[in-house]
C-alpha cells in the first residue's frame, strides 16, 4: 500500500486524507519532520499561505521540504500549497513579502480572481483526463509558469490552474473539496506511486 | 470545453470556512492589530470598532462597525477579512457584501435588529458564520444559508466555560442523532425545530455539513487546544488577544497551539510567559440581560 503524507498543520487537510484513503493509500498527517521519514509524496493542502509558512517554519519543516522538493520529491500543491512551493509570490492588491519554498518555476499571483465574492465554480478539461473535472477556485491564485520546463495541464480563461514541473505539482483550485480523486490519482500514477489501471473506488 | 464561471454558489461559500480549519480568527480593531494578527498567523481577521469586552462594559446599542474603518482593515492586510452585523439587519448584511468582506457573522455580541428572524442567508453571495448554542440552532442557521457555525460562548468574558457547555451540546446531540432509529427522525425534527433535511444529513453523516468553530471567552493557548480537542475545527479568539499584556506573543502562541492541539509537551512550551491574560469575568455574576449568548433562537 502506498504510504503519503499530507501537510497537517492548517486547512483542508482532512479532505486530502478521504480521498487518498478511497484511493488506497495509507496517509500520515506531517507536523514535524520526523513524519517525513515514511511517506513517498506529500501533498500540500489549502489554506492560508501566510499561516502554513508560518507553521512550518515554526516546525522546521521548511528547510527539509525544500530540500526534498528540490531532490525529485513528489509534492502537490493545492491553492495555497501551490503558492508554497512557487519560487515568486506577488499578491493583486498587496504589496507582499512572503517566504515560500520557491522549488517550482512558477510565480502566484495571490487572490488573483478577487475576495470571497469573486470565488467561483468552472469545469475545466484537464491534460490526461478523458472527462472534465469541477474546479472549486476559493480566492485563488493564478499560476504562471517562468520556464520551459513547467507543463500546462489545465487553464481558465486568465491562465494556467494546474501545472506541473517533473515532481511538483500546483493546482490553483482545490480537487480536494470534490469527491472526485482523479487529480490526485493522475498525479501519483505520473509519479508511479499508484499503478495505471489501479481501480480505485472513488 | 470550459463552461460559464458560477461565483458565489454554496460550494464556494462552504469551502473558504473548510481553508479555514485548524486556524486561528482574531478580532482587531485597527489595521495595525490586523498586521499583527496576520504576521503571527491569524488565518483571518474579524474587523470590528469594539472588541466583545469594550462593548459589554460601554453598553450602548453595538451596531455594524463604520465602513471606512473596516476598509482600512482591508487594505492593512490580505488574509480574509470578516465582519460582523446585527441578528436580522440584512441591510447591514448587504452593505457589508458591497463592501467585499469575506465572511460576514451575524453575531449575537452585537444588539439584535429582529428578535424574530435571522437574515436569508441564501441571498448572498459573501458566506455567513453565526452562532449556535445547541444541535438545533446550529441547523436552523444552516436551514438559512449559513456556511459555518461556531459557539456563542460568551464573548467579551475571557471564560471558556460556554463555549465548552455549547460545544459539548452540539457534538453530543450529533452523535446521539447518529445513532437514533430513522423511524424517530421527524419526531426529532420537530422536537429539536430543525429542518428534517439537515436532521437526516446529521443523521446519515455523524456531523454538520459546514465547519464549526469554538468562539467566546478563549483566552489562553490551552483554552484553544481544549477547544480543539473537543472537537472544534479552529477557534476565534476576540477580546482574549488585544485586551492582555502581549497581544503579539499571545496571538502566535494560540496559533502554534492550536496546530499542534494534541501535544502537551508543545502546548507548555508556547504557553509560557505570555503575560498577563486579560482579566476575565465570571458568568454566575452576569445577568440574564448581560448574557449575549441568550440572544437569537
Amino acid at each position: 500500500m502506498p504510504s503519503v503524507g499530507v501537510l497537517a498543520l492548517q486547512g483542508g487537510v482532512a479532505e486530502h486524507i478521504s480521498i487518498l484513503e478511497n484511493l488506497g493509500c495509507r496517509v500520515t498527517g506531517v507536523r514535524t519532520p520526523e513524519d517525513l521519514a515514511s511517506i513517498s509524496a506529500i501533498f500540500l493542502p489549502g489554506g492560508e499561505s501566510t499561516t502554513l509558512i508560518a507553521l512550518m517554519n515554526r516546525w522546521k519543516l521548511t528547510p527539509r521540504l525544500r530540500e526534498m522538493g528540490m531532490d525529485g520529491f513528489p509534492m502537490f500543491g493545492t491553492c495555497a500549497g501551490a503558492i508554497l512551493l512557487s519560487r515568486e509570490i506577488l499578491e493583486k492588491e498587496h504589496s507582499v513579502e512572503q517566504q515560500s519554498l520557491g522549488v517550482a518555476d512558477v510565480r502566484a499571483v495571490r487572490n488573483y480572481f478577487g475576495r470571497q465574492c469573486c470565488s467561483f465554480i468552472q469545469t475545466l478539461s484537464v491534460l490526461g483526463l478523458s472527462e472534465p473535472f469541477k474546479g472549486i477556485f476559493i480566492r485563488a491564485p493564478l499560476l504562471e509558469p517562468l520556464s520551459d520546463h513547467v507543463e500546462v495541464l489545465s487553464k481558465v480563461d486568465d491562465g494556467a490552474v494546474l501545472l506541473k514541473q517533473d515532481n511538483l505539482w500546483l493546482s490553483s483550485f482545490h480537487p480536494e473539496l470534490t469527491a472526485d480523486g482523479r487529480i490526485h490519482k493522475l498525479f501519483l500514477e505520473d509519479r508511479g506511486i499508484l499503478k495505471g489501471g489501479d481501480d480505485a473506488h472513488i | 470545453m470550459n463552461d460559464e464561471r458560477r461565483e458565489g454558489t454554496w460550494e464556494a461559500k462552504k469551502g473558504l470556512a473548510q481553508m479555514l480549519k485548524g486556524g486561528v480568527i482574531m478580532d482587531v480593531v485597527t489595521p495595525q492589530q490586523a498586521s499583527i494578527a496576520q504576521e503571527a498567523g491569524a488565518v483571518a481577521v474579524m474587523a470590528l470598532e469594539r472588541v466583545p469586552a469594550d462593548i459589554r462594559s460601554q453598553g450602548g446599542v453595538a451596531r455594524m462597525s463604520d465602513p471606512q474603518m473596516i476598509r482600512g482593515i482591508q487594505e492593512a492586510v490580505d488574509i480574509p477579512v470578516m465582519a460582523k452585523c446585527r441578528i436580522g439587519h440584512f441591510v447591514e448584511a448587504q452593505i457589508l457584501e458591497a463592501m467585499a468582506v469575506d465572511f460576514i457573522d451575524e453575531s449575537e455580541v452585537l444588539t439584535p435588529a429582529d428578535e424574530a428572524n435571522h437574515v436569508n442567508k441564501h441571498n448572498f453571495r459573501v458566506p455567513f458564520v453565526c452562532g449556535a448554542t445547541n444541535l438545533g440552532e446550529a441547523l436552523r442557521r444552516i436551514g438559512e444559508g449559513a456556511a459555518m457555525i461556531r459557539t456563542k460562548g460568551e464573548a467579551g468574558t475571557g471564560n471558556v466555560v460556554e463555549a465548552v457547555r455549547h460545544a459539548r451540546s452540539v457534538l453530543g446531540a450529533i452523535k446521539k442523532l447518529a445513532a437514533t432509529q430513522e423511524d424517530e427522525l421527524m419526531s426529532v425534527a420537530k422536537e429539536m425545530g430543525a429542518p428534517f433535511d439537515l436532521v437526516k444529513y446529521v443523521h446519515e453523516n455523524g456531523s454538520l455539513p459546514v465547519v464549526n468553530f469554538a468562539a467566546g471567552g478563549v483566552a489562553t493557548p490551552a483554552d484553544a487546544a481544549l477547544m480543539m480537542q473537543l472537537g472544534m475545527d479552529g477557534v476565534f479568539v476576540g477580546s482574549g488577544i488585544f485586551k492582555s499584556g502581549n497581544p503579539e506573543k499571545r496571538a502566535r502562541a494560540i496559533v502554534e497551539a492550536v496546530s499542534r492541539y494534541n501535544d502537551p509537551e508543545i502546548l507548555a512550551r508556547v504557553s509560557e510567559d505570555l503575560g498577563e491574560a486579560m482579566v476575565g469575568i465570571n458568568i454566575s455574576t452576569l445577568t440574564d440581560e448581560e448574557r449575549m449568548a441568550r440572544r437569537g433562537w
